[in-house]
Protein backbone atom coordinates (compact mmCIF):
# COMPACT_ATOMS: atom_id res chain seq x y z
CA UNK A 1 0.00 0.00 0.00
CA UNK A 2 1.34 3.87 -0.76
CA UNK A 3 1.70 6.47 1.55
CA UNK A 4 -0.96 8.11 -0.52
CA UNK A 5 -3.44 5.24 -0.30
CA UNK A 6 -2.85 4.76 3.54
CA UNK A 7 -3.46 8.24 4.39
CA UNK A 8 -6.84 8.51 2.28
CA UNK A 9 -8.23 5.53 4.21
CA UNK A 10 -6.82 7.32 7.52
CA UNK A 11 -8.84 10.12 6.47
CA UNK A 12 -11.87 8.26 5.93
CA UNK A 13 -11.92 6.87 9.85
CA UNK A 14 -12.95 10.68 10.75
CA UNK A 15 -16.13 11.83 10.25
CA UNK A 16 -16.33 15.60 10.28
CA UNK A 17 -12.76 16.44 9.42
CA UNK A 18 -12.72 16.98 5.66
CA UNK A 19 -10.45 14.68 3.92
CA UNK A 20 -8.38 17.62 2.16
CA UNK A 21 -7.38 18.08 6.07
CA UNK A 22 -5.79 15.07 6.02
CA UNK A 23 -2.52 14.45 4.81
CA UNK A 24 1.05 12.93 5.06
CA UNK A 25 2.41 15.80 7.23
CA UNK A 26 -0.73 16.02 9.39
CA UNK A 27 0.26 16.19 13.12
CA UNK A 28 -3.24 14.13 13.95
CA UNK A 29 -3.44 14.43 17.16
CA UNK A 30 -4.13 17.79 17.25
CA UNK A 31 -7.17 17.39 14.69
CA UNK A 32 -10.27 18.37 16.75
CA UNK A 33 -12.07 15.35 15.87
CA UNK A 34 -9.26 13.10 17.23
CA UNK A 35 -10.31 11.24 20.51
CA UNK A 36 -9.34 7.60 21.78
CA UNK A 37 -12.26 6.26 19.79
CA UNK A 38 -10.71 7.68 16.85
CA UNK A 39 -7.14 6.21 18.11
CA UNK A 40 -9.04 2.54 17.91
CA UNK A 41 -10.58 3.18 14.35
CA UNK A 42 -6.59 3.99 13.27
CA UNK A 43 -5.58 0.25 15.43
CA UNK A 44 -8.10 -1.43 13.45
CA UNK A 45 -7.99 0.16 10.12
CA UNK A 46 -3.77 -0.70 10.51
CA UNK A 47 -4.92 -4.32 11.74
CA UNK A 48 -7.18 -4.69 8.55
CA UNK A 49 -4.74 -3.30 6.10
CA UNK A 50 -1.65 -4.93 7.30
CA UNK A 51 -2.29 -7.28 9.56
CA UNK A 52 0.08 -5.96 11.70
CA UNK A 53 -1.14 -5.21 15.93
CA UNK A 54 0.15 -1.63 17.03
CA UNK A 55 -0.30 -0.65 20.27
CA UNK A 56 -1.56 2.47 21.47
CA UNK A 57 1.83 3.56 23.04
CA UNK A 58 3.11 3.00 19.56
CA UNK A 59 0.67 5.26 18.33
CA UNK A 60 0.73 7.68 20.96
CA UNK A 61 4.59 7.97 19.55
CA UNK A 62 3.68 9.02 16.31
CA UNK A 63 3.34 12.56 15.11
CA UNK A 64 2.23 12.48 11.78
CA UNK A 65 0.08 10.45 9.74
CA UNK A 66 3.37 9.38 7.71
CA UNK A 67 4.45 7.62 11.03
CA UNK A 68 1.99 5.92 11.66
CA UNK A 69 1.97 4.84 7.63
CA UNK A 70 6.05 3.53 8.28
CA UNK A 71 5.03 1.97 11.81
CA UNK A 72 2.26 -0.25 10.09
CA UNK A 73 4.67 -1.14 7.50
CA UNK A 74 7.29 -2.44 9.53
CA UNK A 75 7.45 -6.21 9.39
CA UNK B 1 -25.08 -34.27 27.42
CA UNK B 2 -26.18 -30.68 28.58
CA UNK B 3 -28.47 -28.15 27.48
CA UNK B 4 -29.67 -24.26 28.10
CA UNK B 5 -32.99 -25.03 28.93
CA UNK B 6 -34.30 -21.12 30.61
CA UNK B 7 -33.08 -17.96 30.64
CA UNK B 8 -33.69 -14.77 32.02
CA UNK B 9 -32.73 -11.37 33.24
CA UNK B 10 -33.20 -8.81 35.47
CA UNK B 11 -31.82 -4.86 35.35
CA UNK B 12 -32.16 -2.27 38.43
CA UNK B 13 -34.74 0.21 37.99
CA UNK B 14 -32.63 3.04 37.73
CA UNK B 15 -31.40 4.15 34.45
CA UNK B 16 -29.06 6.57 33.15
CA UNK B 17 -29.75 8.14 29.70
CA UNK B 18 -27.16 9.71 28.24
CA UNK B 19 -29.17 12.99 28.20
CA UNK B 20 -28.13 12.49 31.91
CA UNK B 21 -24.64 12.05 31.30
CA UNK B 22 -24.51 15.51 29.15
CA UNK B 23 -26.07 16.81 31.93
CA UNK B 24 -23.13 15.65 33.81
CA UNK B 25 -20.28 16.28 31.02
CA UNK B 26 -21.80 19.38 29.17
CA UNK B 27 -18.55 19.46 27.35
CA UNK B 28 -18.53 16.27 25.89
CA UNK B 29 -19.94 15.11 22.85
CA UNK B 30 -21.76 12.42 24.42
CA UNK B 31 -24.12 11.58 21.38
CA UNK B 32 -21.54 11.43 18.83
CA UNK B 33 -19.76 8.81 21.25
CA UNK B 34 -22.68 7.11 21.85
CA UNK B 35 -23.52 6.61 17.76
CA UNK B 36 -20.24 4.83 18.11
CA UNK B 37 -20.28 2.72 21.20
CA UNK B 38 -24.84 1.99 20.77
CA UNK B 39 -25.17 2.91 24.13
CA UNK B 40 -28.31 5.71 24.50
CA UNK B 41 -28.71 4.08 28.49
CA UNK B 42 -27.95 1.80 30.75
CA UNK B 43 -29.24 0.45 34.42
CA UNK B 44 -27.25 1.11 37.75
CA UNK B 45 -27.73 -0.57 40.78
CA UNK B 46 -29.61 1.27 43.70
CA UNK B 47 -26.81 2.03 45.84
CA UNK B 48 -28.12 -0.40 48.51
CA UNK B 49 -28.60 -3.07 46.04
CA UNK B 50 -25.65 -5.81 45.57
CA UNK B 51 -24.66 -8.29 42.80
CA UNK B 52 -26.02 -10.92 45.07
CA UNK B 53 -29.92 -8.94 45.25
CA UNK B 54 -29.26 -8.74 41.13
CA UNK B 55 -28.74 -12.27 41.10
CA UNK B 56 -31.41 -13.47 43.39
CA UNK B 57 -34.51 -11.19 41.53
CA UNK B 58 -32.23 -12.82 38.07
CA UNK B 59 -33.48 -16.15 39.62
CA UNK B 60 -36.43 -15.59 40.74
CA UNK B 61 -37.61 -14.51 37.47
CA UNK B 62 -36.30 -17.61 35.66
CA UNK B 63 -38.17 -19.52 38.31
CA UNK B 64 -41.96 -17.71 37.38
CA UNK B 65 -41.39 -17.24 33.74
CA UNK B 66 -40.15 -20.94 33.22
CA UNK B 67 -42.22 -22.45 35.96
CA UNK B 68 -39.14 -24.12 37.33
CA UNK B 69 -38.89 -25.21 40.82
CA UNK B 70 -36.13 -24.50 43.02
CA UNK B 71 -36.18 -27.35 44.77
CA UNK B 72 -35.24 -28.74 41.78
CA UNK B 73 -32.36 -27.30 41.43
CA UNK B 74 -29.03 -28.74 42.47
CA UNK B 75 -25.87 -26.47 41.81
CA UNK B 76 -25.79 -22.38 42.01
CA UNK B 77 -22.82 -21.29 40.13
CA UNK B 78 -22.80 -17.36 40.49
CA UNK B 79 -20.15 -15.51 38.14
CA UNK B 80 -19.59 -11.78 39.38
CA UNK B 81 -16.53 -9.73 40.50
CA UNK B 82 -18.53 -7.59 42.85
CA UNK B 83 -19.69 -10.00 45.42
CA UNK B 84 -21.56 -8.97 48.05
CA UNK B 85 -18.72 -10.13 50.77
CA UNK B 86 -15.08 -11.28 50.39
CA UNK B 87 -16.10 -14.75 52.00
CA UNK B 88 -18.44 -16.68 52.22
CA UNK B 89 -19.59 -17.09 48.29
CA UNK B 90 -22.23 -15.24 47.80
CA UNK B 91 -23.59 -17.84 45.96
CA UNK B 92 -23.99 -19.84 49.24
CA UNK B 93 -26.37 -16.94 50.37
CA UNK B 94 -27.90 -17.63 47.42
CA UNK B 95 -28.91 -20.74 48.00
CA UNK B 96 -30.44 -19.80 51.42
CA UNK B 97 -32.45 -17.14 49.83
CA UNK B 98 -33.86 -18.62 47.25
CA UNK B 99 -35.10 -21.94 49.16
CA UNK B 100 -32.71 -24.35 47.00
CA UNK B 101 -32.07 -27.30 48.63
CA UNK B 102 -28.63 -27.77 51.20
CA UNK B 103 -28.05 -31.04 49.33
CA UNK B 104 -26.70 -28.40 46.63
CA UNK B 105 -23.34 -27.32 45.71
CA UNK B 106 -22.50 -23.21 45.35
CA UNK B 107 -19.66 -21.22 44.62
CA UNK B 108 -18.73 -17.95 43.32
CA UNK B 109 -16.34 -17.74 40.43
CA UNK B 110 -14.65 -14.57 39.55
CA UNK B 111 -14.61 -13.42 35.42
CA UNK B 112 -15.68 -10.67 33.55
CA UNK B 113 -17.13 -10.57 30.02
CA UNK B 114 -16.18 -14.37 29.54
CA UNK B 115 -17.92 -15.69 32.47
CA UNK B 116 -21.13 -16.63 30.73
CA UNK B 117 -19.17 -19.04 28.70
CA UNK B 118 -16.87 -20.57 31.26
CA UNK B 119 -19.83 -21.25 33.57
CA UNK B 120 -21.83 -23.01 31.08
CA UNK B 121 -18.55 -24.96 30.68
CA UNK B 122 -18.48 -25.82 34.51
CA UNK B 123 -21.93 -26.84 34.40
CA UNK B 124 -21.40 -29.05 31.00
CA UNK B 125 -19.20 -30.51 32.85
CA UNK B 126 -20.94 -31.11 35.89
CA UNK B 127 -24.07 -32.59 34.31
CA UNK B 128 -21.93 -34.85 32.05
CA UNK B 129 -19.70 -36.24 34.72
CA UNK B 130 -23.22 -37.02 37.08
CA UNK B 131 -22.63 -34.43 39.73
CA UNK B 132 -25.12 -32.35 39.18
CA UNK B 133 -28.58 -32.17 36.96
CA UNK B 134 -30.08 -29.04 37.29
CA UNK B 135 -27.48 -26.20 37.34
CA UNK B 136 -28.65 -22.42 38.21
CA UNK B 137 -26.07 -20.46 36.98
CA UNK B 138 -25.89 -16.38 37.92
CA UNK B 139 -23.95 -13.90 36.19
CA UNK B 140 -24.32 -11.01 37.98
CA UNK B 141 -21.99 -7.45 38.21
CA UNK B 142 -22.59 -3.81 39.31
CA UNK B 143 -19.22 -2.37 37.96
CA UNK B 144 -21.11 1.13 38.29
CA UNK B 145 -19.78 0.81 42.14
CA UNK B 146 -16.16 0.49 40.58
CA UNK B 147 -16.37 3.50 38.32
CA UNK B 148 -14.52 7.24 39.34
CA UNK B 149 -17.85 9.44 39.07
CA UNK B 150 -15.30 11.34 36.53
CA UNK B 151 -14.82 8.41 34.33
CA UNK B 152 -17.21 9.15 31.01
CA UNK B 153 -15.67 6.94 28.88
CA UNK B 154 -16.45 3.75 31.16
CA UNK B 155 -19.80 4.83 32.73
CA UNK B 156 -21.41 5.83 29.39
CA UNK B 157 -20.14 1.83 28.27
CA UNK B 158 -21.27 -0.26 31.43
CA UNK B 159 -24.50 -1.20 32.42
CA UNK B 160 -25.12 -3.52 35.39
CA UNK B 161 -27.21 -6.02 35.18
CA UNK B 162 -27.53 -9.78 35.95
CA UNK B 163 -28.50 -12.94 34.01
CA UNK B 164 -30.37 -16.44 35.30
CA UNK B 165 -29.45 -19.46 33.08
CA UNK B 166 -30.43 -23.18 33.83
CA UNK B 167 -28.44 -25.87 32.15
CA UNK B 168 -29.65 -29.49 32.56
CA UNK B 169 -29.97 -32.44 30.62
CA UNK B 170 -32.09 -31.44 28.50
CA UNK B 171 -33.36 -28.34 27.06
CA UNK B 172 -33.64 -25.83 24.01
CA UNK B 173 -30.22 -26.20 23.04
CA UNK B 174 -27.73 -28.27 23.32
CA UNK B 175 -24.07 -26.76 24.34
CA UNK B 176 -21.16 -28.22 22.30
CA UNK B 177 -17.77 -27.92 22.59
CA UNK B 178 -15.63 -25.37 24.09
CA UNK B 179 -12.78 -23.51 23.71
CA UNK B 180 -11.39 -21.40 26.42
CA UNK B 181 -8.11 -19.34 27.10
CA UNK B 182 -6.03 -16.95 29.12
CA UNK B 183 -3.35 -14.28 28.99
CA UNK B 184 -2.59 -13.04 32.51
CA UNK B 185 0.30 -10.75 30.95
CA UNK B 186 -2.71 -8.66 30.00
CA UNK B 187 -4.02 -8.60 33.68
CA UNK B 188 -3.33 -4.42 34.01
CA UNK B 189 -5.58 -3.40 30.99
CA UNK B 190 -8.51 -4.28 32.59
CA UNK B 191 -8.04 -4.28 36.46
CA UNK B 192 -9.30 -2.46 40.11
CA UNK B 193 -6.46 -2.43 41.83
CA UNK B 194 -6.96 -1.38 45.40
CA UNK B 195 -9.39 -3.42 48.44
CA UNK B 196 -8.41 -6.48 48.07
CA UNK B 197 -5.25 -8.30 49.68
CA UNK B 198 -2.67 -6.76 47.26
CA UNK B 199 -3.06 -3.36 47.90
CA UNK B 200 -5.94 -3.19 50.40
CA UNK B 201 -5.77 0.33 51.27
CA UNK B 202 -6.55 2.78 48.68
CA UNK B 203 -3.88 4.57 47.29
CA UNK B 204 -5.57 7.90 45.62
CA UNK B 205 -2.94 7.76 42.64
CA UNK B 206 -3.49 8.26 39.46
CA UNK B 207 -1.56 8.68 36.06
CA UNK B 208 -2.52 9.59 32.82
CA UNK B 209 -2.32 6.01 30.38
CA UNK B 210 -1.32 5.86 26.59
CA UNK B 211 -4.55 7.47 25.21
CA UNK B 212 -5.00 10.52 27.87
CA UNK B 213 -7.43 8.86 30.17
CA UNK B 214 -6.74 8.66 33.81
CA UNK B 215 -5.86 5.62 35.65
CA UNK B 216 -6.83 5.89 39.07
CA UNK B 217 -5.50 2.79 41.07
CA UNK B 218 -9.18 2.83 43.55
CA UNK B 219 -11.33 2.52 40.82
CA UNK B 220 -12.01 0.50 37.58
CA UNK B 221 -9.23 0.89 34.60
CA UNK B 222 -9.66 -0.12 31.56
CA UNK B 223 -6.98 0.41 28.75
CA UNK B 224 -9.85 0.59 26.01
CA UNK B 225 -6.84 0.35 22.77
CA UNK B 226 -5.12 -2.41 24.62
CA UNK B 227 -8.53 -4.33 25.19
CA UNK B 228 -9.32 -3.47 21.18
CA UNK B 229 -6.31 -4.85 20.20
CA UNK B 230 -6.46 -7.95 22.91
CA UNK B 231 -9.99 -8.52 21.09
CA UNK B 232 -9.61 -8.01 17.63
CA UNK B 233 -6.35 -10.29 17.80
CA UNK B 234 -7.68 -12.97 19.78
CA UNK B 235 -11.34 -13.44 19.27
CA UNK B 236 -10.45 -14.37 15.00
CA UNK B 237 -8.38 -17.20 16.31
CA UNK B 238 -11.31 -18.34 18.65
CA UNK B 239 -13.67 -18.34 16.41
CA UNK B 240 -11.53 -20.47 14.01
CA UNK B 241 -10.52 -22.95 17.08
CA UNK B 242 -14.22 -23.45 17.40
CA UNK B 243 -15.08 -24.08 14.44
CA UNK B 244 -12.40 -26.59 14.15
CA UNK B 245 -13.29 -28.09 17.02
CA UNK B 246 -16.68 -28.43 16.50
CA UNK B 247 -16.17 -30.00 13.09
CA UNK B 248 -17.98 -27.31 11.18
CA UNK B 249 -17.27 -24.37 8.74
CA UNK B 250 -18.94 -20.47 8.99
CA UNK B 251 -21.27 -21.64 6.45
CA UNK B 252 -22.55 -24.18 9.19
CA UNK B 253 -23.01 -20.96 11.67
CA UNK B 254 -26.49 -19.51 11.45
CA UNK B 255 -26.18 -16.24 13.93
CA UNK B 256 -23.52 -15.14 16.53
CA UNK B 257 -23.92 -13.68 19.77
CA UNK B 258 -21.06 -12.44 21.25
CA UNK B 259 -20.00 -10.40 24.21
CA UNK B 260 -21.63 -7.18 23.66
CA UNK B 261 -18.34 -4.75 24.66
CA UNK B 262 -19.56 -2.07 22.65
CA UNK B 263 -20.72 -1.66 19.18
CA UNK B 264 -17.77 0.10 17.71
CA UNK B 265 -15.43 -2.71 18.77
CA UNK B 266 -18.03 -5.42 17.38
CA UNK B 267 -18.27 -3.60 14.04
CA UNK B 268 -14.46 -3.32 13.70
CA UNK B 269 -14.58 -7.40 14.69
CA UNK B 270 -17.36 -8.41 12.42
CA UNK B 271 -15.39 -6.81 9.46
CA UNK B 272 -11.81 -8.64 10.24
CA UNK B 273 -13.47 -11.81 10.46
CA UNK B 274 -16.03 -11.46 7.96
CA UNK B 275 -19.38 -12.12 9.20
CA UNK B 276 -22.36 -10.79 7.48
CA UNK B 277 -24.26 -7.85 9.59
CA UNK B 278 -27.87 -10.09 9.66
CA UNK B 279 -25.92 -13.05 11.39
CA UNK B 280 -24.04 -10.46 13.67
CA UNK B 281 -26.00 -9.53 17.19
CA UNK B 282 -24.94 -6.45 18.22
CA UNK B 283 -27.61 -4.68 20.81
CA UNK B 284 -26.82 -2.82 23.64
CA UNK B 285 -28.67 0.59 23.24
CA UNK B 286 -30.55 0.01 26.55
CA UNK B 287 -28.51 -2.28 28.45
CA UNK B 288 -24.95 -1.09 27.91
CA UNK B 289 -22.49 -3.63 28.46
CA UNK B 290 -23.18 -5.66 31.44
CA UNK B 291 -20.16 -7.74 31.40
CA UNK B 292 -20.72 -11.25 32.02
CA UNK B 293 -24.20 -11.24 31.73
CA UNK B 294 -24.41 -9.28 27.85
CA UNK B 295 -24.23 -12.77 25.96
CA UNK B 296 -27.74 -14.51 27.77
CA UNK B 297 -29.02 -11.18 27.41
CA UNK B 298 -28.28 -11.20 23.73
CA UNK B 299 -29.61 -14.92 23.54
CA UNK B 300 -32.81 -14.30 24.92
CA UNK B 301 -33.69 -10.77 22.64
CA UNK B 302 -32.40 -13.04 19.65
CA UNK B 303 -34.78 -15.61 20.45
CA UNK B 304 -37.53 -13.27 21.50
CA UNK B 305 -37.20 -11.24 18.03
CA UNK B 306 -36.76 -14.36 15.99
CA UNK B 307 -33.16 -13.85 15.00
CA UNK B 308 -32.16 -16.98 16.65
CA UNK B 309 -34.82 -20.03 15.41
CA UNK B 310 -35.07 -23.55 16.03
CA UNK B 311 -32.68 -25.89 14.46
CA UNK B 312 -29.38 -23.09 14.19
CA UNK B 313 -26.44 -22.97 15.69
CA UNK B 314 -25.36 -20.34 17.00
CA UNK B 315 -21.87 -19.16 18.29
CA UNK B 316 -21.08 -17.76 21.15
CA UNK B 317 -18.00 -16.28 22.73
CA UNK B 318 -16.68 -13.72 25.74
CA UNK B 319 -13.74 -11.75 25.81
CA UNK B 320 -12.14 -9.08 28.45
CA UNK B 321 -10.68 -8.96 31.83
CA UNK B 322 -7.80 -11.26 32.61
CA UNK B 323 -7.55 -11.54 29.82
CA UNK B 324 -10.05 -14.32 29.46
CA UNK B 325 -12.19 -15.94 26.54
CA UNK B 326 -14.19 -18.63 25.64
CA UNK B 327 -16.48 -19.54 23.50
CA UNK B 328 -18.78 -22.33 22.32
CA UNK B 329 -21.35 -23.33 20.32
CA UNK B 330 -25.60 -23.80 20.61
CA UNK B 331 -27.09 -26.11 18.60
CA UNK B 332 -30.88 -25.25 19.15
CA UNK B 333 -33.03 -28.04 18.57
CA UNK B 334 -35.85 -28.15 16.16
Amino acid sequence: MTLEEFVKGFAELFDETEPDEIQATTVFHDLDEWSSLTGMAVLAYVKSITGRTISPAELRECVTVEDVYKLSMIR
Amino acid sequence: MAYIKAISYYLPEHVVTNEDLIAEFPEWSVDKVAKKIGVYSRHVAAEDETAGDMAEKAARKLFEEHDINPQDIDFIMLCTQSPDYFLPSTACLLQNRLGIPSSSGAFDYNLGCSGCVYGLAMATGLIEAGIAHNVLLITSETYNKYLHPQDKSNRSIFGDGAAACLVSNNGFAKIEKFVLGTDGSGANNLILKTGASRNPQPTGKCVVDDQEHIWRDDYLYMNGGAIFNFTLDTVPRLLNELLEKNKMTTSNVDYYVFHQANAFMLNALRKIVQIPKEKFYINMEETGNTVSSTVFIGLKDAMERCDIKPGMKVMIAGFGVGLSWGGTILSFTK
